[in-house]
């Protein structure tokens, strides 16, 4: 499990640039699954399973993107100055290392360290590329890169940049390759574009004629990071009840919960006050579409090193598998 | 895309229109009071396509069809609405309070002429002047509700809460510049009228000119979905920062664009991640034909394209804009090059856009 999840984070792919992501998620299902397409916007579309008379016709959300940044400027001198792909964090910036889409690599620091303490804006802070001019810059203009970190197995938890939301990729990948039988029709969405409010589900979600929507992503924790919620690292996976965005559907929360106490798994109910998720575009598509999400706790979202536990992990694919295979009761 | 296959010119390159742009600029059409510019709008394009509808919000859609049923949509759209302002509390005497429709620095609003109302009544924002006012208050932009847009009390009979008001600037040419109010976007509508002018007619063309722009891209929504387009190019007006900097030493890396380096092709900004592959097209286009380019940079901002790409089962989009100068002020200074260039580029679309541009990856 641990090797899909590094092979997954290791991979680039920036807001609007998944086309690596994409390839490596496409190779891991086309097996299992029964048609497979990519949209307009990029998003890779899996279809599986026949819709029987107790099943339902369901939409799954993980998304591929991960936050990165653009190039808007090479100087005279060779520094780099970029803007952000989703929100990206002024704080851990100095410091970061970053790998662009064509290999090259480059680190990060600011014009203005005195003012560290403060937040700042992107323009205060450049790459270093390794080029003395513009001239002899090998990035441009337009070029994209994302944080490069590596995958830190630390045991039970992992380490890496762009566990949101490559974790939750893992998990479906591993649900498609798990879900033997179902009644149900399913809709595999690894959607693009979610760090920059979740257009790829947008489009998906229009283009699928579906009951049920379930979006997978990650959820930022209560310790350690000086945010008020419940939900810890290690407790098993979080079904969420609301966030900035989403109000997710009564009847789906339930449904949740009786999965997880049906095959006696942990789980925690989620409020969450800062971000939303694909779930948040689904549930307002067309005429509607009742939804709610399955998140994986982490710590440090959105910084180079974010951190899940496997616990977490593996109850979370437990249920999901369990949620795919049975007949929906939303009560 | 095949990088192999020429993308160069067909046919004669048709120049500018600026008269019918002089014409535009000085028409009145603030964001959901678009009637004027809808008028000249519907008149140039008409004798031009196949259909021209009004629809639901007030977008002209007008359609070219190709001479073969099944033919690339491809939807080019240019908002018609401007920035200004609407009347909101009638104070006596003349005195009107207001509010910014659309994005407007309140550091520019102080003494500026205005228009008001149907019958085109000059007006003025007032503020306190230098006499008055203290160092600090100089130093900060004033409250938009401090201030007040005076048309006098003979005319006060002839404008009421609710009417739309505009900056009285007078478009002017000077050599290769222009200058005039709302030239964002009416360089864009200019641009789209010529364009449908001419057709090779392999293309299904679908021109919105869009309302309510300014104020979160309603028309381009509706009009798009309207369209069902299968990619779509948004023609607009992006600022250029590029004035010296105060300090010499310092070098401007937020310019967004420059005036005279050509169209500026969007990347990214606050809506959109441009479909990389049109970028690519765009690129591959005014290389081979030798038409300058820029990027625009990536940051903030957007255009009708952040509403277009998200309709239906998504659109791929991308923006390319005509830069011009001070932006959302009364007046805005662009160049007659880099608007042929613009126009250039669209002529260009039109002969060489195919199916082949979206068989391969996006990224």
């Amino acid at each position: 499990m641990k090797e899909l999840l590094q092979k997954l984070t290791q991979t680039p792919g920036a807001s609007g640039y998944e086309s690596a992501i994409r390839e490596v998620i496409r190779e891991e299902i086309s097996p299992f699954v029964k048609e497979i397409k990519v949209d307009a916007l990029g998003n890779l579309i899996a279809r599986m399973g026949e819709k029987k008379a107790n099943g339902s016709r369901i939409m799954v959300a993980a998304h591929m993107d991960e936050i990165g940044v653009i190039v808007t400027h090479v100087e005279k001198n060779g520094a780099v100055r970029f803007s952000n792909l989703g929100s990206v964090i002024p704080r851990y910036l100095p410091g970061s290392r970053v790998k662009f889409l064509n290999g090259v690599r480059g680190v990060i620091d600011s014009d203005k360290p005195e003012d560290l303490a403060k937040i700042q804006p992107m323009n205060q802070f450049f790459i270093d590329v390794g080029a003395s001019s513009e001239k002899d810059c090998p990035v441009k203009a337009g070029d994209v890169a994302v944080f490069d970190r590596e995958f830190a197995d630390l045991g039970q938890r992992v380490a890496s940049k762009a566990l949101d939301d490559r974790s939750s990729c893992a998990l479906l990948v591993e649900a498609i390759k798990q879900i033997k039988e179902t009644p149900h029709e399913l809709f595999l969405v690894f959607s693009v574009q979610e760090e920059v409010t979740s257009r790829g589900a947008t489009t998906a979600a229009y283009g699928l004629d579906v009951d049920l929507g379930l979006a997978l992503d990650v959820t930022p924790v209560g310790n350690l990071m000086g945010i008020k919620m419940q939900v810890d690292l290690g407790k098993g996976p979080a079904i969420k009840v609301r966030d900035v965005g989403f109000i997710a559907d009564p009847g789906v929360v339930n449904w949740m919960v009786d999965g997880a106490k049906a095959i006696k798994i942990p789980y925690q109910m989620e409020v969450l006050d800062i971000g939303s998720t694909d779930a948040r575009v689904m549930q307002i598509s067309k005429a509607g579409m009742r939804s709610g999400v399955l998140s994986i706790p982490c710590r440090y979202v959105h910084s180079p090193s974010e951190m899940i536990d496997m616990v977490d992990y593996e109850q979370g694919l437990k249920l999901l598998v369990h949620l795919l295979s049975q007949p929906v009761k939303l009560r | 895309m095949t990088t192999q296959r020429s993308l160069g010119r067909k046919t004669v390159v048709s120049k500018v229109p600026v008269k019918l742009l002089e014409q535009l600029c000085n028409a009145v059409g603030v964001s959901g009071n678009e009637d004027e510019v809808r008028r000249i709008v519907i008149e140039q394009v008409k004798p031009y396509v196949d259909e021209c509808t009004v629809d639901a919000l007030g977008n002209v859609l007008a359609v070219k069809h190709a001479k073969k049923k099944g033919a690339l949509r491809v939807m080019f759209a240019a908002h018609m609405d401007e920035v200004g302002f609407m009347l909101v509390q009638d104070d006596g005497e003349g005195l009107f309070a207001f509010e910014p429709v659309g994005g407007i620095d309140p550091r520019q609003l102080i003494a500026k002429p205005l228009l008001v109302g149907k019958d085109r009544v000059e007006g003025v924002i007032g503020g306190k002047p230098i006499h008055l006012t203290k160092p600090e208050e100089r130093r900060n932009a004033p409250q938009v509700s401090s201030l007040r847009i005076d048309v006098s009390p003979g005319s006060a009979g002839k404008v009421k809460v609710g009417d739309y008001a505009t900056f009285a600037t007078r478009f002017h040419r000077a050599g290769d510049s222009l200058f005039g109010k709302a030239l964002d976007d009416r360089l864009g509508v200019a641009t789209l009228l010529e364009l449908a002018r001419v057709n090779p007619g392999d293309l299904e063309v679908l021109f919105a000119f869009t309302v309510q722009e300014e104020i979160g891209l309603r028309g381009a929504r509706v009009a798009a979905f309207d369209f069902a387009p299968d990619m779509a190019f948004v023609i607009d007006s992006t600022p250029a920062f590029d004035l010296p900097l105060p300090d010499e030493d310092s070098e401007n890396v937020q310019y967004n664009c420059r005036l005279g380096a050509g169209p500026a092709i969007y990347l990214a900004d606050a809506g959109t991640i441009s479909d990389p592959r049109l970028i690519r097209f765009l690129v591959q286009l005014a290389s081979e034909n030798k038409i300058p380019y820029q990027f625009r940079q990536p940051g903030g901002g957007g255009t009708d394209a952040g509403a277009i790409h998200l309709t239906g089962a998504g659109v791929p989009s991308v923006s390319i804009s005509i830069p011009g100068r001070f932006a959302h002020s009364p007046v805005l200074h662009a160049r007659v090059q880099d608007w042929q260039n613009t126009l250039d580029l669209l002529q260009l679309i039109l002969i060489h856009a195919d199916r082949s541009i979206l068989a391969v990856d996006r990224s």
